[in-house]
């Protein structure tokens, strides 16, 4: 994907240092939001870290994906880290620049039917268990909430404390908080190998204590043996509408659309930015490293998206765009260590909910290492659970 | 036909009614107004017609409550409402 050469501008005025005077205590292998996640937290817990990226920090999934902060309860682990990671966001968000464009647009969650509805119920029972704000919207309050919704949709639930932001710009702001701390970015840095407690780049060898591989879709390509498979996603952008509409509004079938690995689905996901346009998702497909535009599955997902929001029809698309989603055949991501290889860590496979947990994962990753108690439970996310797992499917 | 006879319209500029030539495009009547900035860009500058052939997007203002309409490919025509950098 090209980006808007300002951005590049922004990436080139990074501060870097010259080469470390002093032997890293971490390496953390790619600089997407997940991995400068991990690297903020771990330099913030006093190691010297270096972080490396084949390209530039946050171009990758980071840059392809929509920037939602999104409670999800696809499983209870799920629900853990998402919730535990959108606390982490409202601490932080206030203190990163203006230009992550940080929405506190909320969720609604729209329900076609009865039988959605019901769903709607319980997943506000299963928030309100969790400590998470949300109320069920009758379809009058849906259609006061948001015009342009088509009528007869069933209700909705509002999920207050979602928001949106911009992922490379949030990327970018935990890359330089790690560099105040005294990280080190290296960009256009592609690493060959991990091997116990050192990567290597060509005939160059870094001695480290411990390794992330934050590498996201990329991830199986330096260790093989993770089941992380890229799932492409599209996305459309509108010209500037203010006003449009006022939350992140999806399909309850989002859940659906995300949960189960079929070759291809598409589901209506539609999120105001700060600029007054509109992002027009989703779609899963599972077709490699393609990366070209399918205009058939654009066509399923723009009509899903007139087919709840007809008003649609009257705006223009301004870019189309494909990005990588990293997949597990479970859902989860894998947060931990990797015991095959000495002083090696995974931080990886978080699908499409990567800008939300990114900050969950890299407080995860920074206390496993560290020794300090983590804040949730870190089981379910264990990359060992993949030995017994039947692969993706 | 002569330059003086040629029948005239009457547009809304920004709330302001005009009187402009028939047959002329929404972006001539602005230039004739003496309009440059007919929209504003994300970072606030104004910006007018580059092409006046609708490719580059530049001259869009919002006609009859449409937003991003291009004023080079839109014929003004009488009674039509035309907003200037109506977005900010």
């Amino acid at each position: 994907m090209e980006l808007p050469r300002r951005e590049c501008r922004a990436r080139r005025a990074l501060p870097s240092r010259n080469a470390m005077s002093q032997r890293p205590d971490a390496v953390v292998i790619g600089a997407g939001i997940v991995g400068a996640s991990c690297a903020e937290a771990l330099s913030r817990a006093g190691r010297r870290v270096l972080m490396l990226d084949a390209s530039f920090a946050g171009g990758g999934t980071t840059a392809a994906g929509m920037g939602h902060l999104v409670a999800m309860d696809d499983s209870p682990a799920q629900l853990a880290l998402t919730a535990y990671s959108g606390k982490l966001w409202a601490e932080v968000v206030h203190e990163l620049p203006r230009n992550i464009e940080y929405e506190p647009c909320g969720t609604l969650w729209v329900a076609e039917d009865e039988e959605q509805l019901d769903l709607v119920r319980e997943k506000q029972r299963t928030y309100a268990d969790f400590g998470i704000d949300a109320e069920t919207l009758s379809p009058t309050q849906l259609a006061d909430a948001e015009p342009h919704l088509r009528p007869g949709l069933a209700g909705a639930l509002r999920v207050p404390g979602d928001g949106v932001i911009y992922p490379p710009n949030a990327a970018l702001a935990l890359v330089q908080r790690a560099i105040r701390n005294g990280a080190e970015l290296r960009e256009g840095t592609r690493v060959d190998a991990i091997r116990p407690r050192e990567v290597l780049i060509g005939h160059e060898r870094i001695s480290c204590d411990c390794v992330v591989n934050a590498g996201g879709a990329e991830a199986a390509k330096l260790t093989p043996a993770l089941p992380i498979v890229p799932r492409k996603g599209h996305l459309v952008i509108t010209d500037r509408y203010p006003g449009f509409c006022h939350h992140q509004l999806v399909e309850l079938g989002y859940l659906t659309s995300a949960h189960t690995m079929s070759a291809e689905s598409v589901a209506f996901n539609v999120q105001p930015r700060a600029t007054g346009q509109l992002l027009i998702g989703s779609s899963r497909e599972l077709v490699g490293w393609d990366g070209t535009v399918n205009r058939a599955i654009v066509r399923k997902m723009l009509d899903r998206a007139l087919d709840f929001m007809p008003g649609l029809a009257r705006t223009s698309a301004i870019r189309t765009w494909t990005g990588f989603r990293p997949a597990t055949p479970d859902k989860l991501p894998l947060i931990g260590e990797w015991e095959e290889t000495a002083g090696l860590w995974i931080a990886a496979g978080h699908e499409g909910l990567g800008i939300t947990t990114s900050l969950g994962t890299g407080q995860l990753i920074a206390d496993l290492i560290v020794g300090a108690t983590p804040a949730i439970d870190p089981t379910p996310f264990a990359p060992s659970r993949v030995h017994s797992a039947v692969g993706v499917h | 036909m002569a330059r003086g006879v040629q029948p005239r319209i009457s547009i809304v500029v920004n709330g302001d009614r005009v009187e402009v030539p028939a047959g002329i495009t929404v972006a001539a009547a602005l230039f004739n107004l003496g309009v440059t900035a007919f929209r504003t860009s994300v970072s606030g500058e104004p910006r007018g017609p580059v092409c006046a052939m609708g490719v580059c997007f530049e001259c869009r203002v919002t006609i009859d409550s449409r937003p991003h309409e291009r004023a080079c490919l839109t014929p003004a025509v009488d009674g039509m409402h035309i907003q200037t950098a109506s977005i900010s």
